[in-house]
C-alpha cells in the first residue's frame, strides 16, 4: 500500500487576463511527487514551468485566473483555500526560492531578520529567539562567521551566499515541500554545483521533498528522480528521469536532449597547418576605479581593476578557439580589446601581421572590415529604432562596400545566409524573437565580410533547442566563408562541441590553454579540473565529462 | 545566463503601437478644441476684447455675454477665447526653445562626458538651487516685465530640465551593445549620436515637454497675474484673474471663469503627458 | 565609519554649489537697468554718501573686483540698501522671515500628509475606483494655478462661509494656524500631484518586486508585506523628492502671500519686482536658493542615513 503523494496537481489549466483577451498559460497540466522525492519541470521560455511552479504557491500574478483543475497538498484542496488560509501554509508547509536571490531579498532589511521573519509569523518566535535560530540556520547553510552575516545586508555578500540566505529563510520553518524555481540559472557554473549540492544535502538530512523548475536538462538529470518535460503550457510528457532521458518517446523532448551541447560530437582538427591569423601578446587591460578625493587625499593610490592580466595567445586562420570563464574572468574584456572597445594597458594585439593598437585611418577601416563583433543580449544588440533593413544596410553604406542601388540586394543575400525570411526586413527588433534577433545581429557582422568574428556569449541568452540552431549556423557558416572563430562563452560543452582550441581563464588571468580534446581529457589545472566537474551531467554519462571528474 | 527573458528596451520613437491610451487620445481632444477657439472663437463673437465700455461693466453672464462683463465692460468670453491665444503661444514657445538646446546639450555631455559633462553637471547642479520661480521672476525682474522677458528667463533657466533627462539617458545608452557595434562597425560620431543615440534617449524628453506645457502655462499666467508677464490691456488668464480679484464677493465670473480656462488647457497637455509616458513606457 | 566621512565630505561638495549660487545673483545685479547707486540712494543722494556706496561695493573696478567685492560683502551679512524701505536689505529679510517659513513648514506637512493618505490609498487597491480618481488627481491637479485655488478658496471659506480669515499673518501660534490654514492648502494641494504621482507609481512598483513576492511566499500578510518591505523602499526616492519639492513650495508661497496678503519673503520679492527694488530681489533669491541648498543637504543626509546601500 503505497503512501498518497505529498502534491499532486490534475488538468491544471491557468490563463492570463490581458488587454486582448484571456490569453491561456496552462493547459491540462498533471503531475506528482511522492513524499521525498525531487521532481523537476523543465522546458524552454513561455513553456509554462514558472506558472505551474507558482500556482502550487497560488502565487501567481494578479491578473492571472485558474480556471480548473486540482491541487491537492498535504491532503489538502490548494484550490478551495482562502488568503489567510494560504497565508498560514505558506512558508509553513510549502516554501519557495527564486532564480535571482538579490532582487528576491529585501534590500534595506537584514538578512537575517527575513531569515526569521517567517518563524515570528508562523511559530510567534520573538526577535531575540527568531535571531539565535537565523544563525544556526545560517551555519546549517555552511554561511561562515553566521553570527557577523546575521546583520549583513543582501548587498553585501556574493551570488552564492545570497542564495544560501534565501534557502535557509524558506526552510526556517521545516516545511515539507519547497519549490525551486531556476535557482541556479543566475549563478556561475562552480556556484551553482555547490547550491545543487546543497540542496540535496538538505533533502536527505531533512526528507524534504523538492519541485525543481529549470531550463538546464543537466541540472534536472543530476538532481531529480522524476522529471516532467513541459512546451507552450502543456506537459510534453513525464516520468522517471532516467526513462526520459534514455529513452524519450516524443519528438520535442528528443529535440531537447539532442539540444543539449554536452551531447553534441566534440569540434575536430583540421589537419593541416594554417598561418597565425591573430595573436595577443600579454595583454593587460586595466580599469580604474576611481576613489573620492578623500580616499586620495588620504594616500591611497587609485584602485586598479586588473581586468585582463598578461594574457597570450593565437588563433590560426580558419580556427575557432573558445574563451571560457565564469562572470569576472576577463573574457568579455578580451574580446572587447580586439576590436578597439576597451583600451589596452600593455601588451600587444596583432592581427594579420599588423599592431592593432597602432591602427589609423585607412588602415583602421581595413580593421573594422576584417574583425566583426556579435554581441550577447539579443535584446540590446539591435538599435530599437531601426528596421531590420536599416541595421543590414548601416555598414554597407558606411563602408562603400556597394553602389547604394545593390544595398537591397546584398541585404536580402544576408538574410538567406542566416536563414531567415525576408519579409522580417521592414520589422524593428522589438518584433522579433530572441534567436531571430541573433541572427540578424550575426548577418550585421558578416556584412562587412570578415574574416575573423568574434561571438560574445552569442548564445546564453537563448533557449537551449534556439542555442543548438544558432550553433547550427555558426558551423555552416564558418565552412562556407572560411571565418576565423573566437567563441566566448561560461558554458563548456559549448566550447567543446566547437573549437578546437581552448583558453580558461579566471579573474584575468589565462589558467590553462591548449586544445580542447587535450584539456576535457587531461585537465591540468585544478580550477579547470573544477569547471569541468561542475557541469551538470546528463545521464547517460558522457565519456568526455566523466574523465574531467576521475582523471586518470 | 537565463534562457529568454522577458524585458526589453522601451519602444523607441517611430515604433508606434497602433492601441494608443485613452488619456492620450482625450488629452489631444482638449488640446485641439482649444487650438480650434484660439483661431477661430473670436470669428463668431462681436465683442471686442479691449475696448472699454463702462455701460456694460460687471454684468451677470446673460445670453448677450455668455461668461458675463468684467469691471471695464469688456465680455469675458471673448477675453478668454483672446487669452487662450497667448497661453497657447506660451506653451509653445517656452517649451521649444528649452527643449531644442537642453537636447542638443544633454546628448553632448553624456555622450563625450569628460570635462563638458562635468561643467553641465555643475551647472544642473546651480540652477536646481534656484527655486524655479523665483529665479525666472526675479530674471524678468531685470529685464522689463512682459512676454518675451518670460521667454528669455525661460530659455535661460529650463534647458536644464531637457539637459539632465537626455544625459541620464545617454549615459546609460552609450554602453549598450547596438551602440558599440554601430562603432566597431566604424560609424562615426555624429550618425552614432544622430542615429543610435538621439532617437532612443529621446522619449522621456518628449513626454516631459507636455509636462513641461503645463508648468509654462500655470507660470506665465502666475506672472500675469502678478503684473509681471503680458501687461494688462492685454487679454491673458493670469491678468484677467488679477482684475477680478476685487470683485470676488460682487462679480465672481470675472476671477473664475479665467481659471477654469487654464485649468481645462493645462488638463489637456497634462493627459497627453500621461498617455505618451504609457505609450513609450517611461515615467511620466 | 565611512557613513560619518560622507557627512563631513558633502557640505565640501555644497561650496561650488553656493559659489554658482552667488555667482548667478551676482550677474542678476549686473544686469540691472538703471544706475545701482541711484537705485539704493535714490535721486537726492549727497556726493559723500555716493562716494561711499561706491567705494563700499566696488562700484568702479573692473567686473571680477566687483564679483570678489560682492562676495566680501556677502559673508559680511551686507546685501545693499533699499530704497523702498529705507533700511540694510538683509533688515527687510530679517523681518519677514518667520511668517515664510511657517507657510513652509505647515505646507509641507499637510502635503506630506496629503501624499501619503493618498498614495497609499491608491497603491493598496490598483486599479480601484480610489485608484483612479487618485490619479485623475494628480493629472488635473498638475495644471491647477496655485493663485487662482487660493482665490477660489478665499471665496469660498472666507466670504462665503466665514470660516478663516481672508489674509494676513496672525500673532499667537493658534492665530497664526488659523490664519496660515488656507495658504498653507493652496501650496499644499498645488504641490501634492507631483509628490503623489511619484510615490503611487514607486509603491505601485515596488508591491510587484520580486522580495515583495519571496515575502508573500512566506506568508507574510499583504499588510505586513506592504507595511514592512514595499513602503520603506518606496520611501527612499520619494524622500529625495522633496529637495525638489521645497523648491516648488518656495515658488508657491511667493504667489500664495501675495493672494492673501501674508507679510513674508515672498511677497516681498513680488513688491520689490514692481518697485524695481533690485537689491531686495537679489537678496531674496540668494536666501531662497541658499534655503534650497541647505534643504537639499538634510535630504540627502537622511537617504544616506536610512539606505544601507549608499557607498561612500
Amino acid at each position: 500500500m503505497t503512501a498518497p503523494p505529498l502534491l499532486s496537481v490534475e488538468d491544471l489549466a491557468v490563463e492570463f487576463e490581458t488587454a486582448h483577451g484571456p490569453v491561456p498559460a496552462l493547459q491540462g497540466v498533471s503531475f506528482w511527487l511522492p513524499q521525498g522525492e525531487v521532481l523537476g519541470i523543465v522546458g524552454e521560455s513561455g513553456s509554462g514551468k514558472t506558472v505551474a511552479c507558482r500556482s502550487i504557491m497560488r502565487l501567481l500574478a494578479g491578473n492571472a485566473r485558474i480556471r480548473s483543475g486540482r491541487i491537492e497538498f498535504e491532503g489538502r484542496d490548494m484550490l478551495a483555500l482562502d488568503e489567510r488560509e494560504l497565508g498560514r501554509l505558506r512558508g509553513e508547509r510549502v516554501a519557495m526560492i527564486f532564480q535571482n536571490p538579490s532582487t528576491h531579498l529585501d534590500p534595506l532589511m537584514t538578512v537575517g531578520r527575513q531569515v526569521g521573519e517567517a518563524l515570528q509569523v508562523h511559530h510567534g518566535v520573538d526577535a531575540a529567539e527568531a535571531r539565535r535560530q537565523s544563525i544556526a540556520l545560517l551555519a546549517d547553510m555552511r554561511i561562515p562567521e553566521p553570527e557577523r552575516r546575521v546583520d549583513s545586508y543582501a548587498h553585501q555578500l556574493s551570488g552564492g551566499m545570497r542564495q544560501r540566505v534565501m534557502i535557509a529563510a524558506a526552510l526556517a520553518c521545516k516545511p515539507s515541500l519547497l519549490l525551486a524555481d531556476e535557482p541556479t540559472t543566475a549563478l556561475d557554473v562552480t556556484v551553482q554545483a555547490q547550491i545543487l549540492d546543497l540542496l540535496k544535502r538538505l533533502r536527505r538530512e531533512r526528507g524534504l521533498s523538492i519541485v525543481l523548475v529549470s531550463h538546464d536538462l543537466g541540472v534536472v538529470a543530476q538532481m531529480c528522480d522524476s522529471v516532467v518535460v513541459m512546451k507552450d503550457g502543456k506537459v510534453v510528457e513525464s516520468g522517471p528521469v532516467g526513462d526520459i532521458i534514455e529513452r524519450p518517446r516524443m519528438e520535442y523532448t528528443r529535440r531537447l536532449i539532442a539540444s543539449q551541447p554536452s551531447l553534441m560530437p566534440p569540434a575536430t582538427f583540421a589537419t593541416h597547418a594554417r598561418e597565425p591569423i591573430l595573436s595577443l601578446d600579454n595583454l593587460s587591460v586595466h580599469f580604474p576605479q576611481s576613489r573620492g578625493m578623500a580616499a586620495l587625499l588620504a594616500g591611497r593610490t587609485r584602485h586598479v581593476v586588473r581586468a585582463v592580466d598578461g594574457v597570450s595567445l593565437s588563433l590560426a586562420r580558419g580556427e575557432t578557439l573558445g574563451i571560457v570563464g565564469e562572470s569576472g574572468s576577463g573574457k568579455s574584456t578580451i574580446a572587447r580589446a580586439i576590436v578597439g572597445l576597451a583600451p589596452t594597458h600593455s601588451g600587444g594585439i596583432v592581427f594579420a601581421g599588423e599592431s592593432v593598437g597602432a591602427l589609423s585611418g585607412a588602415d583602421r577601416i581595413r580593421f573594422q572590415r576584417a574583425v566583426q563583433m556579435v554581441f550577447q543580449d539579443p535584446f540590446t544588440s539591435l538599435n530599437p529604432a531601426f528596421t531590420v533593413a536599416q541595421t543590414l544596410a548601416e555598414p554597407l553604406r558606411q563602408h562603400r562596400l556597394c553602389k547604394p542601388a545593390e544595398i537591397p540586394a546584398r541585404v536580402a543575400d544576408l538574410m538567406r545566409k542566416v536563414e531567415l525570411p525576408a519579409e522580417l526586413l521592414t520589422r524593428r527588433s522589438g518584433q522579433l524573437s530572441g534567436g531571430q534577433r541573433q541572427r540578424v545581429g550575426i548577418a550585421r557582422a558578416l556584412a562587412l565580410e570578415p574574416q575573423l568574428i568574434i561571438a560574445d556569449e552569442v548564445t546564453s541568452a537563448l533557449d537551449v533547442t534556439i542555442q543548438a540552431q544558432i550553433l547550427g549556423l555558426f558551423r555552416k557558416l564558418r565552412e562556407v566563408m572560411n571565418l576565423s572563430l573566437v567563441l566566448i562563452s561560461h558554458d563548456l560543452a559549448v566550447v567543446r562541441h566547437l573549437c578546437e582550441r581552448v583558453a580558461v581563464m579566471r579573474q584575468g588571468r589565462l589558467v590553462e590553454y591548449g586544445a580542447t580534446a587535450d584539456i576535457f581529457a587531461a585537465p591540468r589545472e585544478p580550477y579547470t579540473r573544477e569547471l569541468l566537474a561542475a557541469i551538470p551531467r546528463i545521464a547517460p554519462p558522457s565519456p568526455v565529462t566523466d574523465a574531467a571528474r576521475h582523471p586518470a | 545566463m537565463s534562457a529568454g527573458s522577458e524585458a526589453g528596451p522601451r519602444p523607441a520613437l517611430g515604433s508606434w503601437r497602433l492601441r494608443l491610451p485613452a488619456t492620450l487620445l482625450v488629452g489631444a481632444a482638449i488640446v485641439v478644441t482649444w487650438l480650434l477657439i484660439a483661431a477661430f472663437g473670436p470669428a463668431f463673437v462681436a465683442h471686442d476684447p479691449i475696448a472699454v465700455d463702462l455701460a456694460h461693466a460687471l454684468l451677470r453672464p446673460s445670453a448677450d455675454h455668455l461668461l458675463g462683463t468684467d469691471s471695464y465692460g469688456r465680455d469675458v468670453l471673448t477675453r478668454l477665447m483672446y487669452g487662450a491665444r497667448t497661453d497657447l503661444q506660451m506653451a509653445f514657445f517656452g517649451v521649444a526653445g528649452p527643449f531644442i538646446i537642453g537636447t542638443i546639450v544633454g546628448l553632448l555631455a553624456g555622450n563625450f562626458g569628460g570635462i563638458p559633462d562635468a561643467v553641465l553637471m555643475r551647472i544642473l547642479d546651480v540652477t536646481v538651487s534656484f527655486p524655479y520661480f523665483v529665479l525666472v521672476i526675479a530674471i524678468v525682474a531685470v529685464l522689463e516685465p512682459g512676454l518675451t522677458s518670460y521667454y528669455i528667463s525661460l530659455t535661460l533657466v529650463n534647458w536644464v530640465s531637457y539637459a539632465r533627462l537626455v544625459r541620464s539617458e545617454v549615459i546609460v545608452l552609450r554602453q549598450a551593445d547596438f551602440v558599440l557595434a554601430a562603432r566597431t562597425i566604424g560609424i562615426g560620431e555624429i550618425r552614432v549620436m544622430s542615429h543610435h543615440l538621439l532617437p532612443n534617449a529621446i522619449s522621456p524628453s518628449v513626454v516631459f515637454v507636455f509636462t513641461d506645457a503645463v508648468l509654462t502655462i500655470v507660470l506665465g499666467s502666475s506672472l500675469g497675474f502678478l503684473g509681471l508677464g503680458v501687461q494688462p490691456p492685454a487679454a491673458e488668464w493670469g491678468v484677467m484673474i488679477a482684475e477680478g480679484q476685487l470683485y470676488l464677493a460682487t462679480a465672481w465670473w470675472i476671477a473664475v471663469f479665467p481659471g477654469i480656462a487654464i485649468s481645462l488647457l493645462a488638463l489637456g497637455f497634462s493627459l497627453v503627458a500621461d498617455g505618451l509616458a504609457k505609450l513609450l513606457h517611461t515615467a511620466p | 565609519m565611512d557613513r560619518f566621512a560622507f557627512v563631513l565630505r558633502r557640505p565640501l561638495q555644497l561650496v561650488p554649489v553656493l559659489f554658482g549660487i552667488s555667482l548667478v545673483t551676482f550677474v542678476l545685479v549686473q544686469l540691472m537697468p538703471g544706475d545701482p547707486v541711484r537705485i539704493m540712494l535714490g535721486p537726492r543722494a549727497s556726493a559723500d554718501a555716493i562716494a561711499a556706496v561706491r567705494a563700499r561695493y566696488g562700484l568702479d573696478q573692473p567686473v571680477l573686483l566687483q564679483y570678489g567685492y560682492y562676495l566680501l560683502n556677502v559673508l559680511r551679512a551686507d546685501f545693499g540698501r533699499s530704497l523702498a524701505y529705507r533700511a540694510p536689505v538683509l533688515d527687510v529679510i530679517l523681518a519677514r522671515l518667520v511668517p515664510t517659513i511657517c507657510l513652509l513648514a505647515y505646507g509641507l506637512v499637510m502635503s506630506v500628509a496629503f501624499t501619503v493618505a493618498l498614495a497609499v490609498a491608491a497603491a493598496r487597491r490598483p486599479g480601484a475606483w480610489v485608484d483612479q480618481m487618485v490619479r485623475l488627481f494628480c493629472v488635473a491637479g498638475l495644471g491647477l494655478p496655485s493663485f487662482w485655488l487660493g482665490l477660489m478658496l478665499i471665496m469660498l471659506f472666507s466670504l462665503r462661509l466665514k470660516l478663516f480669515p481672508v489674509s494676513g499673518f496672525g500673532e499667537s501660534p493658534v492665530d497664526v494656524l488659523w490664519h496660515l490654514f488656507l495658504p498653507a492648502l493652496t501650496i499644499a494641494i498645488a504641490v501634492t500631484p507631483i509628490l503623489t504621482r511619484n510615490l503611487r507609481a514607486t509603491l505601485a512598483a515596488q508591491s510587484t518586486a520580486d522580495y515583495a513576492v519571496a515575502g508573500r511566499s512566506k506568508g507574510l500578510s499583504e499588510n505586513y508585506v506592504f507595511f514592512r518591505h514595499v513602503f520603506p523602499n518606496s520611501l527612499l526616492p520619494t524622500i529625495s523628492l522633496l529637495g525638489i519639492v521645497v523648491s516648488f513650495l518656495i515658488g508657491g508661497t511667493v504667489v500664495v502671500e501675495t493672494v492673501f496678503n501674508v507679510p513674508g519673503m515672498g511677497q516681498l520679492m513680488v513688491r520689490a519686482v514692481l518697485l524695481r527694488d533690485y537689491f531686495i530681489v537679489q537678496g531674496v533669491t540668494l536666501f531662497f536658493a541658499v534655503g534650497v541648498v541647505l534643504t537639499s543637504f538634510v535630504v540627502d543626509i537622511i537617504t544616506v542615513a536610512l539606505d544601507p546601500r549608499v557607498k561612500l
